[in-house]
């Protein structure tokens, strides 16, 4: 009997270990992952840019078959520009003349925010989980300087701030710019804004499953001028004086020509 | 075609852009004004940002001026002395501008203050031009003669302290009116983006009695170091001037003035002048109506310490 023992305790203990991996593997079988890959790090803007498509490509690790034929998997992906300082006015009327009056300033607000989904919004998850994940233009975080100000009027610049980005088309919707190639591999196209900012923006792909967010992944572009634009733009900023003499000569020297080719007098 | 403005980054029209240019260097060849009390406001109306429209617009009047220049000097219509002496003056006033011009931008306050300036000083400036030529169209039409009055010779100005010469204006005059009117003119630059040449002709005309053949001439070689100095000084504060951009302005500027000289040679002096006198008043009146109005959107955004 002494002898068996050991034995039996060992065929208890990989019984057990089995049944764990076995009901581990029921609940939880490989999670899932997301992975998004640019076809470039770098985007230059020339002297003709007016905007363009950029496509993002991504696949699903580890998809349930199951869920992918049935199409509850759902993917957002977003291109976010380089944060900044913003400042809201709103104009008001004095003595007949319209004037900047208040105004309420924003942190670490994202330049421009392009978004990509496979469904229309309210058809992929709860609005509170857009709120958790600071997901869509009309949900993101926008972080009042002075957060101690009065609740209603930071709402009320808040929404202004949204409505204006909108408006200037540097934050935007594409519902449906997300399709699926195949069951784990898509394809998202997002809007690049003809007056995108320069900068380090960043690609994030998100996962959801069920409506339940599973998953966040990220890669970064970097959105430069390219050649003669950045070259001007870095000349401007970086030695401003130099830079003004040379605009001054060359308006001289476009002066001077103009009265010697047409001869006015 | 599109092209994108490297300091405004944002992409704009290049035929839109040139045909603007030569549509005010047709209307400065026309009138011989330097243009750039219109290129600001339209650039303005065209969604360039106001401060990238006014120092690129003072970069633009450079050109204009020095071609104009260079004929009035050959043709010795050109007192360097006085326009030295406004000059100075001129430096004095750009630089508070400019530094204004700073303040005002950080308080959200630069876009209201450009386009009251604006209407104020077209509004004026168009008004007594507008009343003076209809005057003198009358009396041409009534048969007397023609051609400004010429008031008193004397008026306070001439018995303020600090006497000059200048040979050239054959003048004796005190040096305070003349660093003053530069400070302003200089002032009026960097802040609204114009060269100031229609300012500085009825001042020195009316208020210093510099004789007309030499005031254009002198006004135009003082407005191309003012407004030098004025894109300088925005290129390293403010950095707004947008070379691009000016450079595309002065092209069709260049080729649109010599045919608004062609075009002034058939019309008479006074109907130019009430001709110009509408314009005038009308660029004042679209900017005071966009005073008035409603505007489509009271939100506006913008980068503290930016545009």
């Amino acid at each position: 009997m002494a002898a068996r023992l050991p034995f039996l305790r060992f065929a208890l203990a990989l019984a057990a270990m089995v049944a764990g991996l076995v009901s581990a593997a029921a609940q939880n079988p490989n999670p899932e992952g997301i992975q998004i890959g640019l076809s470039t790090e770098n985007i230059s803007i020339t002297a003709g840019f007016s905007g363009a498509d950029l496509t993002i490509f991504g696949a699903l690790e580890n998809a349930d078959p199951e869920v992918a034929r049935q199409g509850r998997y759902d993917v957002i992906v977003v291109l976010e520009g380089p944060a900044r300082r913003i400042v809201v006015r709103r104009k008001d009327r004095v003595l007949g003349v319209w004037i900047n009056l208040q105004s309420e300033e924003f942190e670490n607000v994202p330049v421009s925010y392009s978004v990509a989904t496979t469904r229309p919004f309210q058809d992929i998850t709860e609005p509170v989980s857009y709120r958790q994940l600071s997901l869509g233009a009309n949900n993101i975080y926008l972080q009042p300087a002075d957060a101690e100000g009065s609740q209603p009027t930071i709402a009320e610049f808040t929404k202004a701030l949204r409505e204006r980005k909108v408006a200037a088309g540097l934050y935007s919707e594409n519902v449906g710019g997300v399709r699926f190639l195949s069951q784990n591999l898509f394809r998202a196209t997002v809007r690049l804004a003809p007056d995108a900012p320069v900068g380090t923006h960043k690609a994030r792909a998100f996962l959801f499953k069920n409506g339940m967010f599973v998953k966040e992944s990220s890669a970064q572009l970097e959105i430069r001028k390219a050649g003669f634009e950045q070259a001007v733009f870095r000349l401007a900023h970086n030695h401003g004086f130099f830079y003004g003499l040379l605009s001054v000569g060359f308006a001289m020297a476009v002066g001077w020509l103009g009265s010697i080719v047409f001869r006015r007098d | 075609m599109g092209i994108y403005l490297p300091i405004a980054e944002l992409s704009v029209n290049v035929f839109v852009l040139l045909a603007m240019g030569a549509a005010v260097g047709f209307l400065s060849g026309l009138f011989g004004v330097g243009g750039g009390f219109l290129i600001t406001p339209l650039l303005i109306f065209y969604n360039i940002p106001p401060a990238i429209a006014v120092a690129t617009g003072a970069n633009q009047v450079i050109g204009s001026s020095f071609s104009g220049a260079m004929s009035h000097m050959k043709r010795g219509t050109l007192d360097f002395r006085l326009g030295f002496m406004l000059l100075a003056g001129g430096i004095v006033g750009s630089t508070a501008g400019v530094y204004v011009f700073s303040i005002l931008r950080s308080l959200g306050q630069l876009d209201l203050f450009i386009s009251l300036l604006y209407v104020i000083l077209l509004g004026t400036v168009g008004g007594l031009m507008l009343v003076e030529s209809v005057n003198s169209l009358r009396a041409a039409r009534g048969g007397a003669p023609t051609g400004l009055k010429r008031p008193g010779q004397h008026n306070w100005i001439h018995r303020l302290p600090l006497k000059m010469r200048f040979r050239t204006s054959k003048l004796f005059v005190s040096v305070i009116p003349v660093l003053g009117i530069g400070a302003i003119i200089g002032f009026l630059s960097s802040i609204m983006g114009v060269g100031g040449g229609f300012i500085m002709v009825p001042a020195l005309i009316y208020l210093l009695r510099v004789p007309t053949n030499v005031v254009v001439g002198t006004s135009l070689f003082q407005i191309i170091f003012t407004s030098a100095y004025t894109t300088l000084v925005h290129a390293t504060t403010n950095f707004t001037v947008d070379i691009v951009l000016a450079m595309l302005l002065m092209v069709g500027g260049v080729a649109g003035a010599q045919y608004g000289v062609k075009a002034g040679q058939k019309l008479r002096g006074e109907q130019l002048r009430a001709l110009l006198a509408l314009m005038v008043l009308a660029v004042a009146l679209r900017l005071a109506v966009d005073l008035f109005i409603r505007p489509d959107n009271v939100y506006s955004l913008s980068i503290p310490g930016m545009g």
